[in-house]
């Protein structure tokens, strides 16, 4: 490429001054809006968690009122501070939602994907900065239509996040908003989708070939495709589920459906299971949302911390693009239990069992590249070290839940709780919070305090493996997933019940390990230890840039000489050697 | 600051932004209304043999359809039209086309408020069976992308047309994504034709 | 769409799409008429609209002379389409083919 026409340094003549509306709350830079993704999926992340504190008091102390907030809840929730078992289903269905679509994805794809992904290219911005912020607009919109679902006068959606039908279909509860609140959800994904995958392709700095891209670009744009394609099934489903609410329809409901004693007045010829495909055909894809900007989050934090180059990055690339092409073609493990042929589920076993293959290289390659190494222990690096063996635990105990013989008695159990919670919340989290530790100096110019970040991570190892080990135990036991009690009347929890107490202190334990996180990251904005452009000593492109960077992002020509890791290179005088700089003879 | 490849394609992949962000949305639109026609042939399987008596109940007006193909197809053609003409440089032609591509669209949805208003006339609602449910959600979900794509085409030939005279090679570009679009909605039609009203 | 199109030329084809547009528009209706099986019909019906859509693609959305990441592109999301489509019949097909597979197992041999 003879000329570099796209990473020249800002003009001068742009720099005129914005109001603060058009700076801050309606921008077009890729960082504002990337900080305003983050900032609301740690909101959610919050609020979602708190929805699983109340769950938790119910599960450890069935029947006893709730401590502080009992009494704010209503009576139609929890009379006399007691909840009722509607209300702990509303908390679960949204706990479900919340965290996953607007905790986890807006914190991995539209936070850090947002504000990294064009720095490590080498762009000024997003290939369309406008459809960007109207993509955060639409995120808005569908959290804030969740969150108030929660006070219409039958409470929010109750029906799982899975939201099965014909459950779904006839329930009284808020579904409606749900289903409203997806299709804005689902509305700003797929515009990211498309912005994401844009400007990977168009706008890497000269001499970024594919093989030049850091991996977490790579995971970035892998999950894009994901959203692209897997999530559009999902607005058909929710259309279609809109049309048997409101408009009585029969998408989902078969012929005869007796409620409460009565056959349901429908035309009936509906599939229920035709809703669970079309859910789990953009679902499972979605798990794959969850983890890949986790990993490639984990991957850019060792890479840099160990010192060394990334073990195996083609070999990791190629496991990327496999996984995401294989999990279009797993998702009805999910369904073993809905006795489907023997056919069906041998084809689906068997693709469950080849899309764990590039998922242990990815996680086996992380783990080669400490070897040897001379590993900085700075909290970024504590959390990508916890993710390795939380999100490896959570895949092993994943891999029986893939063979029907073994998935039908676990399925409907605590087993398969602790099992997905150990791939997103041990794991994806711990990724996410080493993404916040590591990129923070970018985005506000200043270093978290080391101190509690490490009063942070220490406790939060603990409380988690507290809160989602115990599940599994009580899982094998065949305690029931779905009982608002725990289990307490429930024949098969005896010995195991009291485990439910463990749980609930240690989330709230957990919780209480979150506030030196809190306090960190509001008083490192202002107070923090001043970084320069690249205090980590990094190599790949982000670090070039100001810190923090300009509208337009780069004050230097960007232009990629060499891979993303070339750190403690034989011969070099600094142990890292950043991609944009001239090879030196 | 001005992001690169707006207008001018990129080196390597021969392409405008724009381009591939277009392409891009019409393949999660084709994944979009293959999980609806998935739906319909799930829907048709699991009829037991019923479907050909649901579908003569509904009464669907062969005629009318045709005639609102016909339309699809010309503003098709008109679409394509006003995209020539903004090549040859002759703006009044593009605003010909642009318009009568955007009436064609009117044409097409005032054909389909007849057939719609027909339905419910004789009871036939969503709720009535399987087959008027999936007709109702298919054919609705595409007369929202026949607005989607006419508001589109409105703003290029009203007010956007201004671009012709300080970049003419951008509206040219955008009238194109704007045309795949179209062409596309116009592609889904003919599909849902034939399987609605004939088979 | 490359720089150098001859628009005259482009504009002679588009006016033959549209006619054979028209033309497969009236056979499908007159097909629709004939007394034939359903299978037989669903497979002139689907032929039929394949090839209009084809054309669409071809010429009006310019698929037939395109860069070659709009073809990868579109590649997959035929593969995953393909997905889509054959698994809701695969669904009800391999429904009967397991209990076929139950029936001969109880078989007494």
């Amino acid at each position: 490429m003879a000329e570099p026409v796209h990473a020249s340094p800002a003009h001068d003549e742009h720099h005129h001054d914005q109001s603060f509306w058009r700076k801050y709350i309606f921008s077009t830079d890729h960082k504002v809006i990337g900080v305003q993704y983050s900032v609301t999926g740690l909101a959610f992340l919050f609020f979602g968690f708190v929805l699983m504190m109340v769950m938790r008091w119910n599960l450890a102390y069935p029947g006893e009122p709730i401590p502080f907030i009992g009494s704010l809840l209503g009576e139609n929730r929890a009379p006399g501070g007691i909840m009722l078992p509607d209300f702990y289903n509303e908390l679960g269905a949204m706990h479900g939602t919340i965290m996953v679509f607007l905790g986890v994805v807006p914190l991995a794809v539209g936070g850090f994907g947002n504000f990294v992904m064009p720095l490590q290219l080498g762009a000024p911005d997003m290939a369309f900065p406008r459809i960007n912020m109207i993509s955060y607009w639409c995120l808005f919109m569908g959290g804030v239509t969740m969150f108030a679902s929660f006070f219409l006068p039958n409470g929010a959606a109750g029906n799982g996040w899975t939201s099965y039908s014909p459950l779904a279909d006839i329930a009284l509860n808020g579904q409606t908003a749900w289903l409203i609140g997806m299709i804005f959800l689902i509305t700003s994904s797929l515009l990211g989708a498309v912005n994401f995958i844009t400007t990977a392709i168009q706008l890497r700095a000269p001499g970024m070939t594919w093989m030049r891209l850091p991996f977490f670009c790579w995971a970035q744009i892998v999950t894009a495709f994901l959203l692209l394609l897997a999530f559009p099934p999902l607005e058909a489903a929710g259309v279609l589920q809109l049309m048997d609410r409101v408009a009585n329809t029969s998408f989902f409901i078969p012929e005869g459906l007796v409620v409460g004693g009565e056959v349901l007045e429908r035309s009936g010829g509906g599939s229920p299971l035709l809703w669970q495909h079309l859910f789990w055909f953009l679902a499972h894809p979605e798990v794959y949302v969850l983890i890949l900007p986790a990993m490639g989050i984990v991957a850019e934090v060792i890479a840099n911390n160990s010192r060394k180059p990334l073990w195996g990055y083609r070999s990791m690339v190629y496991s990327l693009i496999f996984l995401g092409f294989m999990s279009f073609i797993v998702w009805a493990h999910h369904m073993f239990i809905t006795g489907m042929g023997s056919v069906m589920s041998t084809f689906f076993q068997t693709t469950t069992m080849i899309i764990s293959i590039p998922s242990v290289i990815i996680l086996s390659a992380l783990f080669i590249s400490l070897w040897g190494g001379s590993i900085r222990y700075n909290t970024a690096m504590l959390f990508a070290l916890g993710f390795l063996p939380m999100f490896g635990i959570g895949g092993l105990t994943g891999l029986p839940l893939g063979l029907s013989a073994a998935d039908i008695p676990l399925h409907d159990t605590y087993y398969v709780i602790g099992h997905f919670h150990y791939v997103v919340a041990p794991g994806t989290l711990f990724a996410l919070f080493a993404g916040v530790y590591y990129w923070f100096p970018k985005v506000t110019g200043r270093k978290m305090n080391e101190f509690l970040g490490k009063l942070h991570f220490w406790p939060s190892l603990v409380f988690m493996n507290g809160v989602f080990f115990p599940m599994m135990i009580q899982g094998l036991n065949g305690v029931s997933r779905r009982l608002a009690d725990g289990g307490i009347t429930y024949d098969f929890a005896g010995e195991v019940a009291g485990l439910n107490r463990m749980m609930s202190v240690s989330a709230w334990c957990l919780a209480l390990a979150q506030i030196p996180f809190i306090i960190n990251f509001f008083m490192s904005i202002r107070n923090g230890e001043k970084a320069g452009r690249n205090p980590w000593n990094s190599t790949t492109v982000e670090w070039l840039a100001p810190s923090p960077a300009p509208h337009g992002n780069f004050d230097q020509e960007i232009v990629v000489t060499r891979g993303p890791y070339e750190y403690s290179v034989p011969g070099s005088d600094k142990d890292y050697v950043p991609q944009a700089e001239p090879a030196s003879t | 600051m001005e992001i690169p490849y707006t207008v001018e394609a990129h080196p390597e992949t021969g392409l405008n932004n724009g381009k591939i962000g277009i392409w891009l949305f019409l393949t999660s639109e084709v994944m979009l209304f293959g999980a609806l026609f998935a739906t319909f042939i799930m829907l048709r399987i699991g009829s037991d043999g019923n479907w050909a008596a649901m579908q003569a109940e509904a009464e669907l007006n062969i005629p009318l359809a045709t005639l609102n193909t016909a339309v699809l197809i010309a503003s098709s053609l008109t679409m394509v039209m006003a995209w020539a003409s903004l090549m040859r440089g002759q703006l009044g032609r593009f605003k010909l086309f642009g318009w009568l591509t955007v009436a064609c669209g009117g044409i097409f949805l005032v054909i389909k408020y007849f057939e719609y208003t027909a339905k419910f006339e004789h009871h036939h609602y969503p709720e009535s069976s399987t087959f008027l449910a999936i007709y109702f959600a298919m054919t609705g979900l595409h007369a929202l992308h026949v607005i989607g794509g006419m508001a589109w085409n409105a703003y290029f030939t009203g007010p956007g047309s201004k671009l012709f005279h300080t970049n003419r090679q951008w509206l040219t570009d955008r009238v194109e994504h704007s045309g795949l679009f179209w062409h596309f909605v116009d592609l889904v039609w003919i599909f849902l034709f034939p399987v609605f009203y004939l088979l | 769409m490359s720089e150098h199109v001859d628009i005259d030329k482009q504009v002679r084809i588009y006016v033959t799409v549209f006619v054979s547009l028209f033309v497969l528009t009236i056979v499908t209706v007159a097909v629709s008429y004939l007394d034939v099986s359903v299978p037989v019909a669903l497979t002139i019906g689907l032929f039929i609209a394949t090839v209009k859509g084809s054309l669409v693609a071809c010429f009006f959305m310019h698929l037939i002379d395109e860069k070659k990441i709009v073809y990868w592109t579109l590649a997959l999301t035929v593969a995953f389409f393909i997905a889509l489509m054959a698994l809701p019949l695969l669904t009800s097909v391999a429904d009967q083919v397991g209990e076929f597979a139950e029936v001969e197992a109880h078989e007494p041999h």
